[in-house]
């Protein structure tokens, strides 16, 4: 565990964690993973927040066998994207087998710990 | 706009070299590349040393001047860090003070040592070049981040992992003359199919392996190469950088590679070329998918047609257009800070003739393609070389 904050990152974490999660819309409609000033896509700096949905769908997924030394424990875990309305997210695919898992397939978002390092980390559910 | 010669090339051998220091593989590089000039240490105006992790895998920062030493002399010099492109960049910045005039004679190159880090600790190494905060935190290592583009890839266009499978086959098969390659070993897509998975779909025979080396190039002002009677027959005529978010969860794709495709549309423009007038091409193929989504980034192939290509034969060594024929990173190895230059090496080598696989590129064949990529193609570098006289 790291003693280090990463400020609104963190905040973004613990909005995850209580179920209050959300993302920055743009203008432009380019919708942003939080933390941001600023749109990467057009530079607008208008963002409004937007609820998460509640479930997402999974646009691609691996499962990791050779991993770092912060989830030797962990390995072989699966890491998924998932798409959350128009907003993609990155995170680890926990209690599932590795075999069972598919593009499309519904999940929900938490906060979980790695195994190795107890550090937080952006976690899916498979949604039933 | 004008060229830049490429007066020299020099390179180590790619491979496992866990006691030599940086200094020491970039030192032979570049002293190598000077002799290929013809040109002495104090010829040397400006030095551009690109290095991904030295401040990890030799506890060393500001590198700039240790490269510089390491070619005897004392000259401003600067390290590039754009992950794996961080050659490739230098080489952009080379060429761009070459052309302002700012500089007669640059040398561009660099290093990476990471098997003294161990697998794990290369491993961890590799997957800096990832976003922090959202992908390494969330156990995206290097081979996860390329196997989450594969799958995304096959979902989107088709394809499968015997498709992959033959590009391994064909770099291996490349490299098996070029006695600079880390792996000279002959594989089949048997042995793709069945190494152990690392980040599935991708498997350890979809990987470049982790490689110690270094590269230089020396490039030249057409006015000192005039004047010193030093046209070296090849030179770099257009160059074109192109960027992305760092994150793959922030693009609108997941299966191309958008910086790849405006770099190469600016130094196509900057060239004054087509895609249509290359001949042979050096890309970024750290994974075989990478390879895939290069291609089709340079404009060579349509989305979705990339994939069959080597299964196909196109890019072999008798094929249409023959893709790495050094061995790529695949086979020759990806010393990733070294990778950029090596390949512009390749690229110049196989133009003047003096490349093991130079018999393979055709007697009407003027341009090449070196093509480096960063991370995830967050950014990349795209240079065209061609034959002057
Ligand atoms: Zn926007």
């Amino acid at each position: 565990m790291t003693d280090t904050q990463d400020g609104s990152y963190d905040a973004f974490l613990d909005a995850l964690e209580a179920g209050d999660g959300y993302y920055y819309e743009c203008a432009d409609g380019h919708a942003l993973v939080p933390p941001r000033r600023v749109c990467p896509h057009c530079g607008d700096r208008e963002l409004e927040r937007v609820e998460l949905p509640e479930t997402g769908s999974i646009v691609t997924h691996t499962t990791v066998a050779v991993p770092t030394p912060q989830f030797e424990d962990d390995a072989p875990y699966v890491t998924a994207i998932a798409t959350f309305g128009q907003v993609k997210l990155t995170g680890i695919l926990r209690d599932v087998d590795p075999n069972d898992v598919e593009i499309g397939q519904e999940v929900t978002v938490t906060i979980d710990t790695a195994e190795t390092t107890d550090d937080r980390t952006i976690t899916f559910d498979r949604h039933s | 706009m004008s060229k830049a010669f490429v007066a020299g090339t020099g390179m180590t051998a790619f491979g496992t070299f866990p006691d030599r220091r940086g200094r020491d593989m970039f030192a032979e590089a570049g002293l190598a590349a000077l002799d290929d000039a013809g040109l002495g240490p104090e010829d040397i105006d400006e030095v551009f040393y690109g290095n991904f992790i030295g401040t990890l895998a030799e506890n060393q920062g500001h590198q700039g001047p240790l490269a510089a030493e390491a070619l005897g002399t004392t000259a401003p010099s600067r390290r590039v860090e754009s992950a794996c492109a961080s050659s490739g960049l230098a080489i952009r910045d080379a060429v761009r003070a070459v052309r302002s005039g700012e500089a007669d004679v640059v040398v561009a190159g660099g290093m990476e040592r990471m098997s003294n880090m161990g697998t794990a600790g290369a491993t961890d190494g590799l997957a800096r070049a990832a976003d922090d905060l959202f992908e390494i935190r969330s156990g995206v290592t290097f081979p996860a981040a390329y196997a989450l583009m594969a799958r995304a890839y096959f979902d989107e266009f088709g394809g499968e992992r015997e498709d992959l499978a033959h590009i391994a086959v064909k770099n291996h098969d490349n490299a098996l003359v070029n006695d600079h390659a880390h792996l000279q070993e002959e594989i089949t897509v048997d042995d793709v199919l069945e190494s152990p998975e690392i980040a599935a779909p991708l498997t350890l025979y979809d990987a470049c392996p982790i490689s110690d080396g270094a590269a230089a190039l020396v490039l030249l002002s057409p006015s000192y190469a005039e004047e010193h009677g030093l046209d070296s027959g090849v030179a770099i005529t257009g160059s074109g950088h192109g960027g992305d978010t760092m994150a793959l969860q922030d693009r609108q794709s997941l299966a191309t590679a958008p910086a790849t495709r405006d770099a190469a549309e600016e130094a196509y423009d900057d060239a004054g070329i087509s895609p249509d007038d290359v001949g042979l091409v050096e890309v970024h193929d750290c994974f075989t998918i990478a390879e895939v989504l290069a291609l089709e980034g340079l404009g060579l192939y349509s989305y979705g047609e990339a994939i069959g290509a080597a299964r196909r034969g196109e890019t072999c060594r008798d094929g249409d257009l023959p893709v790495n024929l050094s061995g790529g990173l695949k086979a020759k190895g990806h010393p990733v800070g070294a990778t950029g230059a090596a390949q512009v090496a390749a690229v110049r080598n196989l133009l003047t003739g003096t490349h093991p696989r130079a018999d393979a590129v055709g007697e009407d064949v003027t341009v090449g393609l070196a093509h480096n990529a960063g991370g995830t193609v967050a950014s990349a570098a795209v240079h065209v070389l061609e034959v002057t006289r």
